[in-house]
């Protein structure tokens, strides 16, 4: 932390306008009231048991006490202060980032419109065509980025159940891997899947899990360099199965690493890649595994690939 | 002919401003991300370019600040054509040297033609 980030912190006005807060509401100030409240008590406590207390050392004892107990408080205050602003920060950045991602297709809708109403296009012929096949590809994309944030917003309030029953996750993965052979092909994907023999059923929710397949794959195919090879992997482990794919892609840098499952959150080597992106696959693949009662994480190198995998519970 | 470099990465857009702009007598070239943009803008010295923001690579603002420096495309007229709004955004492109901010959803087709041809008409 150099001397500008310090003096940075200090200037209390701009970090709580950051937040998009009032002064009272903004951690950095309560913290700095806090602080205020604290020194003034070890003052106080300290006048008061010198005035009552004979013995020099149960005063120091007392005025420690004191300031123990506010410190605590006072970082239990300021960190849930911390935690509600961060979540302001954040409602605001999604109401921006929304508006920004429905706003591309929508725009792209209107002015292939204008265009055919235009007159100057001849609907008869392939160039007339292919922008009829623009209006498709547009309003699916609104309509998917609509489907996620309404999936996103029933896991948070906890509708998301997941139905169960006794499927096999090699053929869930099969039939993924089919429907998305064409994105695979135009992004000049090499996609591999290995499978264990004989492996068990599982006991899980079969439209949920191929939403977490689905968005774990099509990340694996977005941000793929040249000669994309995509790896995945099936296999029996402890009490459940495991499911690993591994590409060759651009990779997550270390800073980001701890956001990645995070609502929203793009990291700046896949915003490079590509613009288009919600940003909410992983915090939905993240949500239905460990729902299932499993396991989802990742390992990566920046420039180099990532590696996700999930585990699941065979019941 | 007139020469218009759209350096965008919505392909639908392109086509779109392509076409009008075709008919009536412009020639457009097209990038779509801010790398190939800046290298088309060295190699193919347009009258005009149109520069979107949020680009992939490299960010439209990026992309203006080396248009400005580079001696062979300095004085090329940018329009910035974006659906962000922020006034800081649109401050900070005219601060580095476009001609115009224009903002995506706010013009029809047509609207938005009309304005590229006034600039470059200038």
């Amino acid at each position: 932390m150099n001397l500008k980030n310090i003096f940075e912190q200090l200037d209390l006005p701009a970090q709580c306008r950051k937040y998009g807060l009032s002064l009272w509401e903004c951690p950095q100030f309560l913290f700095f009231v806090m602080g205020l409240v604290i020194i003034s008590s070890i003052l106080v406590s300290y006048a008061i048991g010198m005035k009552y207390i004979d013995d020099p050392y149960i005063v120091a004892l007392v005025v420690i006490a004191i300031t123990l107990i506010l410190l605590i408080l006072a970082y239990i205050i300021t960190r849930s202060f911390e935690r509600m602003a961060e979540a302001n920060r954040m409602k605001s950045e999604f109401v921006s980032i929304v508006s920004h991602q429905l706003r591309a297709p929508l725009s792209n809708l209107k002015w292939t419109i204008d265009l055919l109403l235009s007159e100057k296009i001849n609907l008869e012929q392939e160039k007339g065509l292919e922008f009829l096949e623009v209006l498709e590809q547009n309003t699916q994309r609104m309509g998917d980025l609509i489907s996620d944030l309404l999936m996103v917003s029933r896991i948070e309030q906890g509708k998301f159940v997941p139905r169960k029953k006794s499927i096999s996750l090699k053929e869930l993965v099969d039939e993924v891997i089919k429907e998305m052979s064409i994105f695979c092909k135009v992004n000049n994907a090499n996609v591999t899947f290995e499978p264990e023999e004989n492996l068990p059923q599982i006991f899980s929710d079969p439209s949920q899990t191929k939403i977490a397949i689905t968005n774990l794959l099509d990340n694996a195919i977005r941000y793929i360099n040249d000669n994309g090879k995509i790896e995945m992997k099936l296999a029996k482990k402890d009490k459940g199965l495991y499911f690993e794919i591994k590409d060759n892609g651009v990779g997550i840098p270390e800073g980001d690493k701890k956001h990645i499952f995070q609502k929203f959150f793009r990291s700046q080597n896949a915003l490079k890649k590509q613009t288009s992106g919600s940003g909410l696959g992983l915090y939905i693949a993240k949500s239905i595994i460990e729902k299932a009662g499993g396991k989802i994480d990742f390992k990566s190198q920046e420039g180099h690939g990532s590696t996700f995998w999930f585990t699941l519970p065979l019941k | 002919m007139k020469k218009i470099l759209f350096i965008e990465d919505e392909v639908a857009l392109q086509k779109a401003m392509g076409e009008i702009l075709n008919q009536d007598g412009y020639e457009t070239i097209s990038a779509f991300n801010g790398e190939d943009g800046l290298k088309l803008a060295q190699k193919k010295n347009p009258d005009l370019i149109v520069l979107d923001l949020v680009l992939p690579k490299i960010h439209g603002f990026e992309v203006l600040k080396e248009l400005k420096q580079d001696k062979k495309t300095k004085n090329i007229p940018v329009i910035v054509l974006t659906n962000l709004e922020g006034v800081q955004d649109v401050e900070k492109a005219i601060k580095m040297g476009a001609n115009t901010y224009l903002i995506k959803s706010s013009y029809s087709l047509e609207e938005i033609t009309e304005k590229i041809k006034n600039v470059l008409n200038k």
